[in-house]
């Protein structure tokens, strides 16, 4: 009786597995007869490979049930540290379905789609101006590539220029782990510089990493850096970087602390790339193709993948498909055009004025939880904060708390939680980035529950801790055992 | 019973004349928590001083193991692959490679017993 009734109450949807459910006896897609695999009489030859069979009603329940136990910033507060996570304005998305940008063919003839070029060129020069980078290609299709693309160019110019010796990249310890694994992919080593007791980069230790600098080919550096602090002796620093011959790298992850306040070439940056999912508004991960467009220097243009988009002196768009000094194709046909579309539609639809209000509210926002949360939260570096702010859990671990516990009470209270664990520099670190989407009554939320949390760990009622999630469909997952024996597939 | 020798990457080494047993320290295991994995080196390996010799995995991070000392790898505490527990052990037990040291004069370049631990005072 019990089984028949299952576990389903009110939203909280049983979902099974697709072969648990009952099977059809016919699919719920008709499929033509095969022309080829017929036996010698003439009969088609069918064997079963196992697909669950099942009717159309069943497969469309399963899929909406599950679209329901997923959380996103669509649903919620989303302050996952160095990942921006911003809200998708829909007028991005009415743009990237306008026709003219939908339907075209990336093998048209380039006189039948002028006005997607035009598009192309526009966001270049944007980009090239919010940087004070001039020189940008769109290819690259996600952060990581344009990380890869932009160290390739770093490379090409070393190359160029006969710098064979130089193979050394410099990143600090609290680089993201692409950085270093970018360098590598590069043919480069790594020497790291050592930012644990400050939080930020400092001269001194620079000059400790550098040596005499013979080499190094450059250093790629985050700026706001990972925890959430600003670069204060970048320009000294990058002053005896360039002295030594070596590029500065800098990784786009966090411009939208920057955006409109300062320009990155200006703080003698060579290269960088952006996350046009970061700070430009198009949707991350499954939400749709990424976008890490790279801004250089003119010195560096040359070096630069292809297509290009130039605008030729009739006042039309061309494509340069080829460039002896380009380091080559990154990306099929011209990269990600629909984000290219969404994040123009964002920056136009800002302004100047506005992009600049976005980054000062994401810093407001950030530097307000930092206020509120700093006299019960040991922070590792003082204070202000760009972005984000970073926190540890020293004062609750000695009552047996830890960032993991605080992470899964978030959860519990149907927040998604801050980044934890990174950067590796802060033992215990929370990384909390609210962004300028957040209203402060849902930045108070996050407070309240924060400090309920401290109050609780400094009273000593810490059980519950190890209980978070209890409302949650799955409640407290076992990570070390998921870890220690993965189910990588369903065994029928 | 030798003495023990520490690094500041929270190796430690139990050392009898030119052989030494490589593991991690207790510090290193709590910040590792529960491992979920181990990567280990093959016997007869040469390593440099300052080379990698291990891979341990935990659900929060994967974290090398160096060796302070150059020398060819002589056996590997393949019960680790097994029981990941094991490496919480004190050396003896749970040690992870044992290293014939190429030369010896570097182990007086490692921390003992308090020197580690004052160390320890300082990064925590």
């Amino acid at each position: 009786m019990m089984d028949a009734i299952g576990s389903q109450r009110a939203l909280n949807y049983d979902v099974k597995l697709l072969w648990e459910y009952p099977q059809a006896d016919a699919p719920a897609v008709d499929f033509e007869e095969p022309s080829s695999f017929k036996n010698r009489t003439g009969q088609s030859v069918r064997e079963t490979i196992g697909l669950a069979q099942l009717k159309e009603p069943t497969v469309v329940r399963h899929f909406v049930r599950l679209s329901t136990k997923n959380y996103g910033i669509d649903n919620g507060f989303f302050p996952l540290g160095s990942c921006t996570m911003k809200h998708n304005p829909r007028l991005n998305e009415k743009t990237a379905r306008m026709a003219g940008f939908a339907h075209i063919h990336p093998e048209q003839p380039v006189e039948t789609v002028q006005g997607a070029l035009a598009l192309m060129y526009d966001l270049q020069k944007t980009l090239g101006e919010v940087t004070g980078l001039p020189a940008v290609s769109l290819a690259p299709a996600a952060g990581a590539h344009g990380e890869l693309a932009g160290m390739m160019v770093i490379r090409r110019a070393h190359e160029a220029a006969g710098n064979t010796h130089k193979t050394v990249v410099l990143c600090p310890d609290s680089a993201h782990g692409t950085n270093p694994a970018t360098a590598v992919t590069c043919g480069y080593t790594v020497r790291t510089i050592d930012t644990k007791g400050t939080g930020r980069l400092t001269v001194e230790a620079f000059k400790e990493a550098l040596g005499d600098g013979k080499d190094v080919a450059g250093m790629m550096v985050t700026n706001p850096n990972t925890c959430g602090l600003f670069e204060r002796e970048i320009l000294e620093i990058v002053d005896l970087l360039h002295k030594a011959g070596g590029y500065f790298y800098c990784d786009g992850a966090n411009f939208n602390a920057l955006v409109g306040s300062i320009r990155p070439g200006d703080f003698g940056v060579d290269v960088m790339h952006l996350n046009l999912h970061k700070t430009f508004s198009t949707p991350h991960g499954g939400g749709g193709p990424g976008c890490g467009p790279i801004c250089v220097t003119n010195e560096l243009a040359a070096f630069l993948p292809v297509p290009h988009v130039v605008k030729q002196d009739d006042e039309t768009y061309a494509l340069e498909r080829h460039r002896d000094t380009s380091l080559g194709r990154m990306k099929g046909f011209h990269g990600q055009f629909g984000m290219v579309v969404r994040a123009m539609t964002y920056i136009l639809s800002h302004g100047a004025d506005g992009l600049k209000q976005v980054s000062q509210d994401a810093v407001l926002s950030a530097n307000y939880i930092l206020s509120q949360l700093k006299s019960l939260y040991h922070v590792p570096y003082e204070g202000p904060c760009m972005h984000e702010c970073l926190l540890t859990d020293k004062r609750q671990k000695e009552k047996g708390v830890t960032t993991l516990d605080i992470a899964k009470g978030l959860v519990e209270y149907g927040i998604h939680p801050m980044t934890v664990y990174f950067p590796l520099t802060a033992s215990g670190a929370m990384l909390i980035e609210p962004t300028e989407t957040e209203s402060k009554e849902e930045i108070d939320r996050f407070i309240a529950i924060m400090k309920m949390f401290a109050q609780k760990v400094e009273a000593g009622d810490t059980d519950i801790f190890h209980e978070w999630p209890v409302s949650a469909p799955r409640r407290r997952l076992d990570e070390v055992k998921a870890a220690r024996e993965p189910k990588l597939k369903y065994a029928k | 019973m030798s003495a023990l020798k520490y690094t500041k990457d929270h190796e430690v080494l139990k050392v009898d004349g030119d052989t030494a047993w490589v593991g991690i320290t207790e510090y290193a295991q709590d910040a590792l928590g529960d491992l979920v994995f181990i990567e280990l080196p093959e016997v007869g390996r040469q390593v440099s001083k300052g080379d990698y010799f291990a891979v341990v995995e935990s659900v929060k991070a994967a974290s090398e193991i160096y060796t302070p000392v150059a020398g060819e790898i002589i056996e590997v505490n393949t019960a680790l692959e097994s029981d990941y527990d094991l490496i919480k052990q004190p050396i003896d037990k749970g040690w992870v490679i044992k290293i014939k040291i190429t030369d010896t004069a570097v182990l007086n370049e490692l921390m003992d017993q308090a020197a580690y631990d004052a160390y320890l005072k300082q990064v925590a």
